[in-house]
């Protein structure tokens, strides 16, 4: 038995075997941004940017059809995500749609915009599992990073999850901010019958750039919280699994960002563009296919973007000739971009890579300067 | 409070709600969606996978093996079905 993590998050992936690099590659998962629209303003945001409008938002019959699509081309599982996915009106139609065509649902939500009404329509419509994102254990932290007073409102929808009998998942953004809380954070997962906690670290570009010295850990912070989540694992074996990696620019290797590009996930954003990751926007260069103009299998297999990283081909040195060059594929093409402005370099967050000193100014600043945060807005 | 399992091999195991077994077309495997993973099962462990409806005991499961594959001696059947599942367990995708 051979266990994939499907996760759109960057991680340690081991899914390579040979006979599949000749022919072409089947994905997992594919994550429906379907709005940017989101009552909560995180300043690690990881929407681009620039945030598409209402108005630009695909139908729900286009949404629909990139469904059937995805089924057709081997995705198993459909991550509904935003913005904030609820404030669609036609989730439980989309929902109900990915779950007959046989796709593994999965709501990734803030969990403010629903009641108990609403959950048992998602959970008749065919929802498999329910994210609720929790900024902090402490309530006025909590609702000064969301920029939105709703702390109170998601441990009530996590319980209510829980009631109309969804499994669920804590998603919790740890950073210098909050990551002394880690420990109450994981009793609180246990407390509201969670199945899962992922401790999730901020990828720094878009928004999250822009707040980087407000988030940075220091290397301190995180040799304690891998403590308190090595103990945890322990302590709550088989009553929750906890979900961790130590963030990017302590690591001496790159996280295997998306499990290389284009080998195992689709995003598509509020407007039908379909990337390789929900990042992949800031790479300016690229042009990005929409689901309204060409079919998701012709994208995968033959779009410009798609291909621009898969595999090893486009790898310089240190990469190309790197033993685990198909193990981390790289690391983040959308990192080595905003941090080197050259999209082949290898990750700085590896320790080959020639442009490993860039991170040296960001990590001596970490912990020194708490600067106010930059919302995200429209 | 979710109850970490001991599975014995009188107890009738089954998935819960939040994994979902089915053969997938694409790759011609059966495999378990589970949040944020996915098993791809191999041959044995589909086998096992598709007797785990709430309805068998772990011992029923067995002798049903042991019958399919004759050269395989029953105590080492027995200890593989068990550890296998309760590898599962112990990550929350089988219960009994």
């Amino acid at each position: 038995m051979k266990q994939k993590n499907s996760k759109m998050e960057c991680k340690n992936s081991s899914y390579i075997t040979p006979e599949k690099k000749s022919k072409m590659l089947i994905p997992y998962a594919v994550l429906c941004e379907l709005t940017h629209r989101c009552p909560l303003s995180c300043p690690y945001c990881s929407n681009p940017v620039q945030l598409e409008m209402k108005s630009n938002e695909v139908s729900t019959e286009i949404w629909k059809k990139a469904l059937t699509e995805a089924v057709k081309l081997g995705i198993l599982q459909a991550h509904f995500s935003g913005g904030e996915p609820t404030a669609r009106k036609d989730l439980e139609v989309l929902i109900n749609h990915a779950a007959k065509e046989g796709l593994y649902t999965n709501l990734i939500t803030s969990g403010v915009l629903v009641n108990e009404e609403r959950l048992k329509k998602l959970y008749d419509s065919g929802l498999d599992h329910v994210q609720i994102s929790i900024q902090d254990t402490d309530p006025e932290n909590s609702e000064k990073i969301a920029g939105f007073k709703g702390h109170n409102k998601k441990l009530e929808v996590c319980k209510l999850v829980r009631k109309v009998g969804l499994p669920l998942t804590i998603n919790s953004v740890m950073h210098r901010q909050n990551l002394h809380n880690l420990k109450s954070m994981i009793e609180l997962a246990v407390e509201l019958d969670a199945e899962r906690l992922e401790v999730a670290q901020v990828q720094y570009y878009g928004w999250a750039l822009k707040n980087q010295t407000a988030f940075l850990p220091t290397r301190k912070q995180l040799d304690n919280a891998t403590k308190v989540v090595e103990e945890a694992r322990i302590k709550y074996k088989g009553i929750l699994a906890i979900d961790y990696v130590v963030p990017d620019y302590y690591a001496k290797k790159p996280k295997s960002c998306m499990g290389g590009w284009g080998r195992q996930f689709l995003n598509i954003t509020p407007a039908g563009k379909v990337l390789p990751c929900h990042a992949a926007e800031s790479l300016t260069f690229l042009d990005f296919e929409n689901i309204k103009e060409k079919p998701l299998s012709w994208i995968w297999e033959h779009s410009q973007s798609f291909n621009r990283f898969r595999g090893t081909d486009w790898m310089p040195e240190p990469c190309r000739s790197c033993d685990r060059r198909e193990i981390d594929w790289g690391g983040c093409r959308c990192q080595a971009f905003a941090l080197t402005g050259n999209a082949d370099a290898a990750d700085p967050a590896c320790e080959f890579s020639p442009y490993r000193n860039v991170l040296e100014e960001p990590l001596s600043k970490a912990g020194t300067d708490t600067p106010k945060f930059i919302y995200r807005k429209f | 409070m979710v109850e970490l399992i001991k599975l014995k091999s009188d107890d009738m195991p089954k998935l819960p709600r939040h994994a979902k077994l089915r053969y997938d077309e694409a790759r011609k495997k059966w495999i378990i969606n589970a949040p944020e993973r996915v098993f791809e099962l191999d041959e044995i462990a589909a086998e096992i996978m598709q007797m785990i409806d709430g309805n068998l005991s772990i011992n029923q499961i067995v002798d049903k093996l042991a019958n399919k594959f004759e050269n395989a001696p029953k105590e080492q059947i027995s200890k593989d079905v068990i550890i296998m599942l309760q590898s599962l367990a112990d990550k929350g995708f089988v219960i009994k």
